[in-house]
């Protein structure tokens, strides 16, 4: 980029404001993208954008809102930059609000660099796909939707659901095994309660990594606006710890349903053509540009995984938001409405859950080589079972085979005992696997059609203990 | 020349991608400009009076009104010649693996290194000699461009009518500025010919006429080369929604359809997944040739979060190059996953151009702009006094939002395309792969098809003929036992029922990540069909004779078919004979037993 002379420029020329934009006018020369200072009359600055700009006037959208602005005195200071986020390791174990002011009473971060809070593209040239195996400790997804190292994986789930409790649990407990690496949770807050934050935050002290998170808070009663600023200093954050201080960094983005809303909120007051259900048109690449900003690169240590979660309005998957967000990220896993009121935790739904990047990170040296079979016949034993429910629902138990019977039991078990676990309790790899075969070890061989015959001998447990 | 004046006009206004202009007298439609003090390139898309409206292909991040608009005098174009194979371009041509050399893994804008690369020497053999006619098309010699295309052309320029060859360099090896070959068209107008030409991304190519003959790409995918095939200089499109496999089996046809030359165009999709091509395809062999398949595969990246006016131009640009190999004469196979996205990036932009929306906020001309591209596809005769045929078969992948076909992009879509191939969440969600819908997707090149396969496999008209109608009848009976219970179902019924699992799931579901089968080839293809169609026929007469379903399906060579599709094409045609002879005295062990 050209460096041109930055000069601050003012002006007290407002001649509208709507929601969360101003307009400011006989403007000239202020550049698209440029971060602007907004001061009020008693003196307190807001920081804002610009999302257009013309001749004659610029277009602000400002991240704590308008409220309390008024045309006649406020000052708008075009700064002549894009908007910069402070980095440097000093950032580790601090907690900054939704617009990256020190929270936490500590000293103010001493920056090593300053970088644009947009970042750019990842060269799709320099990627390094994801393959490294991360044990959440949680069977549902290492069993059967395996997590990896540079991989962006939402949580889809509904209000009232636990979704909060199973992504401190990931928190907790994810790890690579057998590495010694430097490893970082970065944590934003986008609109959730000040409880829920708590919750995240007792969750993290407790297990000991408060001392390497980095919280970015934007509570229910901050700004909505901000919501659209704090995604990208996290993610800002994520790539400088780890593309250039080596850090594996898992990012938790907790609801990107409040992102949305605030995104529609600056498309109504721009008067633009509203998308489907009033949400922009631009939304998909809008959040493209921040679930990318995660993965490898080709000679770098460090990685970015991220975990987003949303609430479905409605429950309804193909709300845009849930949608958008499935044709961006590398899977989905479902929190399940029926299923957590059958009282099963974690009530993740596997059949419609996915991780499109499980393939490449299990098997031998990553998990076990009998993990694909397995899970493919799992799912297999799960989806017959659940559909032959639907059957007994409406036909009753009668017009059923044995092998019927034989499936629906597995599919209860399956739940109670391979789906369902402990929120403190940590399962490796092997222990998840072999509750699968416990379960599975109810068929006869011949049902087994998706695992080889010389995994069979391997792991069945009818074999293992002849041996 | 486009433009006499070079004289630069004025941004007035920047409002993300697009940039208004003023003072931009004698700009023509789709003219590239630099746009700012960063010269970062955009196209003019409207011109009213003196003022223009461009998309930039980049971020516009810092341009600010009062920054100079410099035209080029040339419409947005991408440059053809040896050493595109292989490479992986943005969707402005920019060569990815250079800009990472130059500035890194994340991309920097206002660098435009060149597409083909200056220093490289390529071996040239001509094969037209001096004073030779010649006219658009011909061909005057080959570049080994690699090992997958010993034979890329170097053609007479398609706006040559009639020319005198006045000058050809010899054998030997030459970068692709050099001159080498000089067309005397008379009135002292000679051109010289290089091995690089540009060409306008928005302009076809000229050919000669389009053909109708069909021939089938194929593929490698059971269902599709059987049920649901796909003619070289076909279009087809792949709805679905999130997760259901477009991506997988774009990646798959990239692989294995028999095509010269594959063009693949990542156009607003995730960065991993051109990732995955770069890491995978140069491991991949080709099964005809067992060369690497990254040799015949040109890929162009815009990624989700990557400039979405690039995304505008990448399938364009995709096409164009696609273009360039038909005209030699060879098959091209072009994916493009997403075109949602591709249509996408035309609504915002039309939005910010505050045009009239159409149909969910697409503009009106979505529609023909779709029916534009895939008119693009096709096989043809092309330019050149030798009679040469080329083709370029186009499958879009679609992206309806809420997996819901209704929506303007699948519609418009599916009014040009040939073949529909839907795919399923429900298919995917039970890990049928591929989720493609049997009973809603088509092909209307099914029946002219037949008859190439006919010759080869006599009777593989019938054969899919039965898969199709064992699948519709499947459906019906699965409606009784949802209303009534299983138990109302004849012996006979439960045959079909069993015939048509096992055509679901031992032949339909092919899987995309085993060595063994992710490729069928189509021998393989048919015994697994004729297999299955004389399990059914033989057991048939069985069950007529009164022998339960269940007891023929205990019997081992029957399991043995639940095992077929992971037998290695090579060992396929033993197997069959095998297999065969063990169902047949199987099968007629039961009769034994039974008092006729
Ligand atoms: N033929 C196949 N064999 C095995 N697995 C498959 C196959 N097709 C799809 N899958 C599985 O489905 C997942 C999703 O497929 P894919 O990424 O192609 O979906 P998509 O339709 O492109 O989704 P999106 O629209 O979000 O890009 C894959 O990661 C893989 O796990
Ligand atoms: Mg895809």
């Amino acid at each position: 980029m050209t460096l041109k002379p930055v000069i601050a420029k003012e002006f007290k020329t407002v001649s509208a404001i709507s929601g969360p934009l101003l307009f400011v006018q006989k403007t000239r020369n202020i550049a698209y993208g440029e971060y602007v200072e907004i001061i009020s009359q008693d003196g307190s600055v807001r920081r804002g954008q610009v999302l257009e700009t013309s001749f004659e006037m610029a277009v602000v959208q400002v991240f704590e809102g308008t409220g309390g602005l008024s045309r006649e005195h406020t000052v708008v200071r075009f700064t002549g930059e894009p908007l910069r986020f402070p980095v440097s390791t000093d950032v580790i174990g601090r907690m900054f609000n939704g617009s990256g002011k020190v929270i936490d009473g500590g000293p103010p971060i001493i920056p090593k660099e300053k970088l644009d809070v947009n970042g750019a593209p990842i060269n799709p040239k320099s990627r390094a796909y994801p393959t490294d195996f991360i044990q959440t400790g949680i069977s549902a997804i290492d069993g059967m939707n395996t997590l990896s190292r540079g991989q962006k994986l939402p949580l889809f789930s509904g209000n009232g659901l636990p979704h909060n409790e199973i992504a401190a649990q990931i928190a907790r407990q994810a790890k690579v095994r057998k590495t010694e690496e430097k490893f970082l949770l970065i944590f934003a807050a986008l609109g959730i309660t000040a409880d829920e934050a708590r919750f995240f935050r007792n969750s993290f002290e407790e297990s000991g990594a408060l001392s390497r998170s980095i919280l970015f808070l934007n509570l229910a009663q901050d700004p909505t606006i901000e919501r659209i600023l704090t995604p990208r200093l996290a993610l800002t954050t994520a790539e400088y710890l780890a593309f250039e201080e080596d850090y594996h960094v898992l990012v938790i983005i907790t609801d990107m349903t409040n992102y949305c809303e605030a995104l529609r909120e600056i498309s109504a007051a721009r008067e633009e053509v509203p998308g489907r259900r009033g949400y922009p048109g631009y939304m998909y690449t809008d959040l493209a540009t921040i679930y990318e900003r995660t993965g490898r690169v080709v000679g770098k240590n460090g990685s970015i995984t991220q975990m987003p979660i949303l609430t479905m309005p409605n429950d309804d998957i193909t709300h845009p938001i849930p949608d958008l967000t499935g044709y961006i990220t590398e899977g989905q896993i479902i929190v399940d409405r029926a299923l957590h009121r059958r009282g099963i935790y974690p009530p993740i739904d596997v059949l419609p859950s996915l991780s499109r990047l499980m393939k490449e990170a299990i098997g031998p040296n990553k998990t076990r080589d009998d993990h694909k079979e397995l899970s493919d016949q799992l799912y297999y034993m799960y989806a017959e079972g659940r559909s032959l429910r639907e059957l007994v629902a409406v036909v009753g138990e009668e017009a059923l085979t044995e092998r019927d019977h034989m499936y629906l039991k597995a599919a209860d078990r399956f739940e109670r005992e391979f789906i369902s676990q402990g929120r403190y309790e940590e399962r490796s790899i092997e222990q998840t696997l072999d509750i699968g075969w416990n379960i599975l070890s109810s068929f006869p061989e011949s049902e087994l059609k998706r695992i080889s015959l010389s995994t069979i001998q391997k792991y069945h447990p009818a074999k293992r203990h002849k041996v | 020349m486009l433009n006499q004046r070079l004289k630069h006009g004025i941004i007035t206004k920047v409002v993300g991608p697009v940039i208004f202009a003023e003072n931009m007298e004698n700009i023509a439609m789709y003219e590239m400009v630099k746009v700012g003090l960063d010269k970062i390139i955009g196209e003019v898309i409207r011109i009213e009076g003196n003022n223009a409206v461009i998309q930039v292909y980049e971020d516009t991040t810092g341009v600010s009104p009062g920054e100079p608009v410099e035209p080029t005098g040339s419409l947005l174009s991408v440059e053809l010649g040896p050493g595109l194979l292989n490479q992986i371009f943005d969707g402005i041509q920019r060569p990815l693996t250079i800009l990472e050399k130059e500035s890194g893994f994340f991309i920097k804008r206002g660098r435009y290194p060149e597409a083909l690369p200056r220093n490289m020497k390529w071996p040239f053999v001509p094969i037209k000699k001096e004073a030779d006619r010649v006219t658009a098309g011909d061909i005057l010699g080959y570049v080994k461009e690699s090992p997958l295309l010993e034979k890329h052309a170097i053609m007479v320029p398609p706006h040559i009518k009639e020319g005198k060859l006045s000058y050809i360099i010899k054998e030997g090896e030459y970068t692709v500025e050099e001159i080498i070959a000089k067309i005397d068209c008379g009135q002292n107008n000679i051109v010289e010919v290089s091995m690089i030409t540009k060409w306008p991304i928005r302009k076809p190519r000229p050919i000669k006429r389009r053909v109708s003959t069909y021939l089938p790409l194929i593929t490698g995918q059971r269902i599709i080369d059987a049920l649901f095939p796909i003619a070289k200089g076909g279009t087809a499109a792949i709805p679905g929604g999130f997760g259901t496999g477009k991506t997988v089996m774009q990646h798959q046809l990239a692989q294995w359809a028999d095509a010269n030359v594959i063009v693949y165009i990542g156009c607003g999709e995730r960065g991993n997944e051109m990732a995955e091509v770069l890491e995978r395809f140069p491991e991949l062999k080709d099964p005809r040739s067992g060369l690497p398949l990254i040799n015949r595969t040109i890929l162009i990246a815009n990624v989700s979060n990557m400039p979405i006016a690039a995304r505008e131009a990448s399938i364009y640009t995709g096409m164009t190059i696609a273009e360039y190999y038909r005209d030699m004469g060879y098959d091209v196979a072009l994916m493009a996953d997403s075109t949602s996205r591709w249509a996408e990036a035309l609504r915002e932009i039309s939005g910010r151009l505050e045009e009239m929306p159409g149909e969910e906020g697409y503009p009106a001309y979505l529609a023909s702009r779709i029916a534009e591209f895939y008119e693009r596809a096709g096989r043809c005769e092309v330019l050149g006094s030798d009679e040469r045929y080329g083709s370029i078969s186009v499958i879009g992948a679609v992206s309806p939002p809420g997996a819901d076909f209704s929506e303007p992009v699948t519609q418009s879509t599916l009014r040009v395309v040939k073949v529909f191939w839907a795919l399923d969440t429900n298919l995917a969600q039970r890990r049928h792969f591929p989720a493609i819908n049997w009973l809603t997707s088509y092909s209307l090149y099914k029946n002219d098809l037949d008859l190439w396969f006919a010759k080869i496999f006599p009777d593989w008209p019938n054969l899919t003929k039965e898969i199709m109608q064992v699948l519709q009848e499947e459906e019906e009976l699965i409606e009784i036992v949802r209303l009534v219970g299983p138990d109302a179902l004849s012996e006979t019924q439960k045959l079909i029922l069993e015939y048509a699992r096992k055509i679901r799931e031992d032949y339909l579901m092919q899987q995309a990540y085993s060595p063994t089968d992710s490729y069928c080839d189509l021998k393989k293809n048919y015994h697994m069909m004729s297999l299955l169609s004389y399990f059914y026929n033989t057991a048939k007469a069985l069950v007529d004779n009164g022998i339960p379903v269940s007891k023929i399906n205990s019997l081992p060579a029957v399991q043995e078919l639940g095992r077929m599709k992971f037998v290695p094409n090579e060992e396929f045609e033993s197997f069959y004979h095998n297999l065969r002879e063990r169902l047949k005295s199987d099968l007629s062990s039961l009769t034994k037993g039974v008092k006729s």
